[in-house]
This record gives C-alpha cells, structure tokens and sequence, in this order.
C-alpha cells in the first residue's frame, strides 16, 4: 500500500493535473472554458467540459515572476497600465501563448460571473469578440441590501436556465440533470471541507502558515466541483489537527502576533512579504478568502445557489462588508490589520478607507495600508512594505501593553 | 439671428448656474430636487413625482476631501461628485439615485451613505442580461424600487397614469436631442463643439417640457440660417464626456466640427425612446433592453465599433475622437477593441484623455494640433 500523500504533495499532483487535464482535453478536440474565479463551475463540470481559470494562471505567472512580458504586451495592444493586471496578464497570454508557467490552451467557450467585480464583464467580452468564441454571462447584480433579495435571486436564477441552454447549443446535447445534482453535491461537500479547514487557523496559536492560504485557494478555485479536492482539503484538515494536538504549526517561528490580511495577496512579492512578517512573527490567520469559496447551498436547490453565487463577500454592501471583517478580527483573535490597496481592484479600494474607519471603530484593533498590486510588479515597494509593518508592530505591541495593564 | 442668440444665452445660463435653477425650482414650485448620478436613471419616475431631475455628473473643483473616500486612481467625474457631496454642494436635493454599472459607482453608492447622509441614496442595480424575459423582469423591480422611494420622499403615489404621461415628455426631448444633433451637424460655424455641448448639457438642469420648447425653438432659428461650407474638418466624440470646456474650445480653435457623438452624457442617453405600452415600469424595462453600442452595457459582440465606422462613414467624418475618461475601467477597456477596428476601416483616431480637474489643456492642445496636422496632411 502507498504510503499517504501530505497535503503539500496531494496539493502539487492535483495542480498538475489540473493542467494536464485540460491539455489532453484540447488534443483530444474536448471543450475547454475559461472562466472568472467564482463563477457557478457546477454547469460545465455537469457537461465535462475543462475549465480553467485565468485569475489563477495569472496569479501564478505572476508568482513566478512571468508577469512582465504579457503586461507589455497588453499594454502594446492598448490596454492601460491602470487596468487590472489579472486581465492584462492574461489579454496578454491570449496572444501570446507563453508564459514562465503552464501554458494554457485558448478556450472553445468562456463563463463570467461578475460577483467579484464588473471589470470581468469587460476583460471577458474583449476574449469573446477577439476569439469570436460563445459568452456565457451570470451576471449577478450587486447587493446594495444587506441580504440578496428574491427579486434578484430570480434573475439569477433565470440565467442558470439561460446558461444551460447555451450549453446545450454548445456542446450539442441535453444538459445531464443527474449528474448536475452530483456535482452540486460533491461542490457543496468541498466547499464545506475547505471552510472547515481554513476555520482551523483560529487556534492559538494557530496550526497554518496564512500564506498556506494562498496556495490552497488555487484548487478551490480550480477543483471545486472534483471529489479530489474534498480529499485534498480533508488532508489538509487532519494535518492542521494532528499540529494543534501537538501543539505545533506549520509557521515557523513563534507566534508573535496574529493579523488579517485583506485583499489579494501581492504574488511577485510573496516570499518577501512572507519573510517580512515572519521576521515579526505576524502570522496571517485571518483574511476573506476562506468565506470567498464557502458556497453552500443544498443539491438541486437552485435559489440557494443563486443566493450563495451572489452573496460573494465582492457583491455584498458595505455594511456587511464591515461585519465580515469584524468577524473575521474577533474569531481569530486577530492583532492587527494589514490593507492591501491593490492597484488592480477598483472595486476592493474604493469602498477601503471607509470599511477600515469602520472595522477599526468596531474591532480597535490596529491596522496599516501598503500600495501594492496582485501581480503588476511594477506598482509595488518593498521598503514602503516593511516600513508600515514595523509601525504595525509598534501599534500591537503598544495595544497588548495596554491590554495586559487593563 | 437675435433670437437665436436669446435662447443660446438662456441655455447658457441654465448650464452655468444650476445651483440657482435648483433653488428658483424648489422656492417657486415647493417641489423636491432629486440628483440623478450617471448613466441611465430612470429620470421619468422622478418627473412623474413632480420633482425635478438633476444630472450629477461632477465638475471641475479642487479635490481635498474626497481623498478620504477615494484614491488617486478613480475617475474625476465620481471624485468630484464625492467632494462636492461632502463640501454640502447637493445639500438641496433630497436623494440621489445612484446606479451601480462600474465598480466606482457600486463603491460610491456606499461611501454615499456616511459621505453625505444628509442626501439619501437610492440605489439601482440595472441588469447586465437584459435581453432574457428574466433581465427585464428583474429590471421592472429595481424600477418599483425607486418609485417606492421616491414616493416616500414626495408622500404620495406615483401613479401609472402620471409615468406614461413622463415618458412621452422625455420620448419627446430624446427625438428633440437627436434632432438638435443632425441640425448641429449641418451649422457648426454656429453651433461650436461648446455650445453644441452645453445645449445638450442643460437639459440635465431643467424640466424637460421647458426645455424641450426652447431646443425645438433654436433648432427652428437654426433651419433659417445660411447653410455655409464647413472649411475645418468633421470629427465624431466617443467617450464619457468632453469637460472641462476649454478641452471644447481647442476644437473650436483648430476648425474641427463636431458632426455626432456617442458620449455617454449626450447622444448615449438620449439615442434609445421608450417603446410604446400600458404598463409604465415594463416600458422603462423594455427600453434598458433596447439599449446598446455603450461600454457600461454587456456586449459580447462589442457593437460599438461598427456603429462608430458607420457613424463615420454616413456623416463623412474625417476622424474620430475618443476621449478617455482617465481611471474608467469600461471605457479602457473598449479602447483596444476600438482602436483595431477604425485602423482597420482606416478611419483617423485621436486619443485624447480626459480629467475634468485638469489643471492645464496645453497636452490636449498638442494632441488635437498634431490630429488637425494629420487629417491636413
């Protein structure tokens, strides 16, 4: 018997195969989508269609520090240096197709969800009319009310509908009902399983390395509709257990400090801003992706899935916005805030000062911003970076003085 | 040409004042004022609650507060609507409907809500699928919604009857716009890039019965004018807006004619009529569904281009001009499309990038110099 795969190992086949599946897929003259991250995937996972998803492959190109040459590239074709780099990253890679990373093939088809922000809408139309390929779009309305209302979650619906037509013109047969309830199934099981997993880094101190965090999200993004990531996120569970049982984490230095990180991560710097924090000992044990991919709903229950595509923490108003990350402080016994303003997202920075006045008048725990940008290396500092963590540091340590005094 | 001149001048001062016409509005009538942030508020609700509609589409101003809600990197026209939101600017309206079709304006909708509470938001969420039965059902509630709003604010029901009568007030002032824009076409010597902007502009200040006459009237003074050879060249504007007005005076001053446009502040709104029905709320809704060619409207097949080239090519356009609202993420991202599309039906483009806090034209002026050269040589 084959001795068990850690997660680490599970995480980078599974990665693999990911790539793999949908290079085959193409050779074989099998459908392949792109589609944004948060997208309903369960239509296309239903149809066997491979998907794949460029903010990722972006992310990862970018991790790689790959960005550079498909920006240029972009930008050479007109696209402005103030876009999001995700999609110049990527309208960039559609032409050229080659990275520093796992070269993707071209989509047949693309799906977008625009409830993560209404630039996709446009990254996604300029694939459709360059590749002159089908568009499948969930538009799904932000949530100005606290809660999405019924209105909405029946137009959503009616999309759902208008998608598996689409799908059935594409693809040239029925739409699999069987199967669809299966794969609601197994993404409700995994979005369960990854929650449970990354609830775990509550603990004090916590068992997971917060930028662990940033590479498990790329299989909840890519595998969420695959019984593969259940036993991925599981594993990552029970190793996360057996370190609190034993009173260990996967961070490698003492805990001095816990902090929630809000927005995306900075991939061409991760390994500095990992080093940095680490040099303080802050581990990131709160941030929003866990609830980004904690779609739930039950099987079949269309409204409810409706309901759970629109309630993405992107779609949702202020208020809650402020409540989620309040929560997030409070559950995880956070220290301090870091605010990425990423250069990229309109969306995340605009309603930002205001979300940090009020999480800060609800939490008092201390918070600073750095300028930066998901994968545009070009719109970051490193000194920047390391001088407003170590004014973090001051304030948590000054914080928890006083707190222990009280 | 004395009349002609009366009415430009009583335009003129409706676009340059609209604080006062605000004021004069709301002390003669006792009516609300209701702001209208763009793009594409269903203004004839609020007319048919006997309030006045005013467009907010920002303005030049020095901007210092609005740092505390946005960075450097959003759009000025949300910037200064924000800055003058909490310099008190709009404390005479008493909401503002704000829709939600870029990111800016989904965050504005709700900085909007402790930036200035004093002037209520009402928000709406067009549909981006409006041309499935359920886009347009959806579309009808965001309308009730607003109605609902309003009618709290006024305290009486809009009724049904009242909104059709709306409709075909403003059905009346789209066809007076599209109108005014063919007659500005054919006398730009007296109709400048300015003035043909502030025409159009005004209507964001003014009911539109009133104003709808008083076009209707400058386009008859216009029919009795000579019909002069245009010396200058013929350009079409494709954008957001063209501000601040000294950007309108370098066309003026290069001899460019102004010949059509597909600017979100003019011809975008006033291009598509509500079709004809009982029901007001599904007419509105019909009306979104007709909508098209515009960046803030999901189109897959981008027909904007085409509709440009066509434009071009009917009025016999020398160039096109689009003019990029900096940090306008729909917009950028039409332009690489655009741009490969009039290169291939060879039609002249001039970029020309658009703040309205500039502080100096002089680069526009080297643009639209080097365009003139251009489409001279």
């Amino acid at each position: 018997m084959s001795e068990k795969l850690t997660s680490k190992e599970l995480l980078n086949q599974l990665t693999q195969k990911h790539y793999t599946d949908a290079k085959l897929a193409k050779e074989r003259g099998g459908l392949v989508a792109w589609s944004t991250s948060i997208a309903p995937q369960e239509f296309c996972e239903t149809m066997g269609i491979e998907v794949l998803y460029p903010e990722n492959h972006a992310a990862a190109v970018g991790a790689k520090g790959g960005a550079i040459p498909l920006l240029q590239h972009s930008e050479g074709n007109g696209y402005s240096l103030d876009l999001c780099s995700y999609a110049r990253i990527n309208l960039g890679y559609m032409e050229m197709q080659d990275c520093c990373f796992e070269n993707i093939p071209l989509p047949d088809l693309i799906i977008c969800c625009n409830n993560i922000c209404n630039t996709l809408i446009k990254w996604y139309e300029n694939i459709a009319k360059e590749l002159n390929i089908p568009m499948i779009m969930i538009d799904v309305p932000y949530n100005c009310e606290y809660e999405v209302t019924q209105a909405r979650v029946d137009y959503i619906r009616g999309q759902f509908e208008e998608a598996i037509r689409q799908l059935e013109e594409i693809c040239g047969r029925p739409f699999d009902y069987e199967r669809f309830e299966e794969v609601m199934k197994i993404s409700s099981e995994a979005a369960t399983t990854w929650k449970y997993a990354m609830d775990l880094a509550a603990h004090v101190p916590s068992p997971l390395n917060g930028f662990n965090i940033f590479n498990y999200m790329a299989l909840i993004v890519c595998m969420r509709g695959k019984p593969e990531s259940i036993q991925l996120f599981k594993t990552v569970a029970e190793e996360l257990e057996e370190l609190i049982k034993n009173g260990a984490s996967q961070f490698p230095v003492k805990e001095e400090f816990r902090v929630m990180w809000e927005g995306i991560a900075c991939w061409p710097y991760l390994s500095h801003n990992f080093k940095t924090l680490k040099s303080y000992g802050i581990n990131v044990v709160g941030s929003t992706y866990p609830d980004a991919w904690t779609l739930l709903y039950e099987a079949n229950d269309l409204d409810g899935m409706a309901r759970a595509y629109a309630s993405v923490m992107n779609n949702t108003n202020l208020a809650r916005q402020v409540d989620l990350r309040t929560n997030i402080i409070k559950d995880t016994k956070c220290d301090g805030a870091i605010y990425h303003l990423n250069r990229s997202c309109k969306l995340m920075d605009f309603m930002q000062y205001e979300l940090q006045r009020q999480v800060f008048e609800k939490t008092g725990v201390p918070y600073v911003v750095f300028d930066g940008d998901q994968t545009d290396p070009r719109n970051f500092a490193k000194a920047q970076f390391e001088t407003r963590i170590q004014a973090l540091v001051e304030m948590m340590a000054e914080r928890k003085k006083l707190l222990a005094m009280e | 040409m004395d009349r002609l001149n009366t009415l430009l001048e009583e335009i003129n001062a409706v676009v340059s004042h609209p604080a006062q016409v605000v004021k004069k509005f709301k002390e003669e009538t006792g009516k609300k004022v209701i702001g209208c942030v763009p793009y594409y508020c269903p203004e004839e609700i609020v007319h048919a609650a006997g309030a006045l509609p005013v467009g907010m589409w920002g303005g030049q101003t020095r901007l210092s507060k609005s740092n505390s809600y946005f960075p450097a990197f959003a759009c000025s026209i949300m910037q200064s609507v924000m800055e003058f939101a909490l310099n008190g600017v709009y404390d005479d309206l008493e909401a503002a409907i704000i829709p939600a079709p870029c990111d800016t304006l989904k965050s504005l909708g709700q900085d909007w809500i402790s930036a200035a509470p004093q002037v209520k938001p009402i928000h709406i969420v067009h549909p981006q699928m409006s041309h499935i039965p359920a886009g347009i059902r959806y579309m009808e509630t965001e309308l009730e919604h607003v109605r609902s709003e309003i009618e709290k604010i006024i305290g009486e029901k809009i009724t049904d009857a009242a909104l059709n009568q709306s409709i075909e007030i403003y059905n009346e002032y789209r066809q007076t716009m599209r109108e005014f824009t063919e007659i500005a076409a054919i006398y730009p010597h007296i109709i400048s890039p300015k003035i043909r902007h502030r025409v159009i502009k005004g209507a964001y200040f003014a009911k539109k019965e009133w104003y709808t006459a008083v076009v209707k009237e400058l386009i008859g003074e216009l029919k009795k004018q000579p019909v002069l050879k245009w010396p200058g060249k013929k350009v079409i504007l494709t954008g957001i807006m063209v501000e601040p007005d000294g950007l309108l005076d370098l066309f003026d001053e290069y001899r460019f004619a102004v010949i059509g446009d597909d600017l979100a502040q003019e011809s975008r709104d006033f291009r598509t009529d509500v079709p004809a029905g009982d029901q007001p709320l599904a007419r509105l809704a019909a009306q979104w569904a007709l909508r098209d060619c515009c960046s803030l409207i999901y189109d897959p097949a981008k027909k904007r281009g085409q509709m440009l080239i066509d434009m071009a090519r009917d009025g016999e356009a020398d160039g096109i001009v689009l003019c990029m609202m900096k940090f306008c993420d729909p917009e950028e991202f039409d332009y690489p499309i655009l741009k490969k599309e009039f290169e291939a039906a060879n039609i002249p483009l001039l970029y020309l990038e658009i703040d309205q806090q500039m502080q100096s034209i002089e680069q526009a002026r080297t643009r639209i110099q080097g365009f003139s050269e251009i489409l001279l040589g």
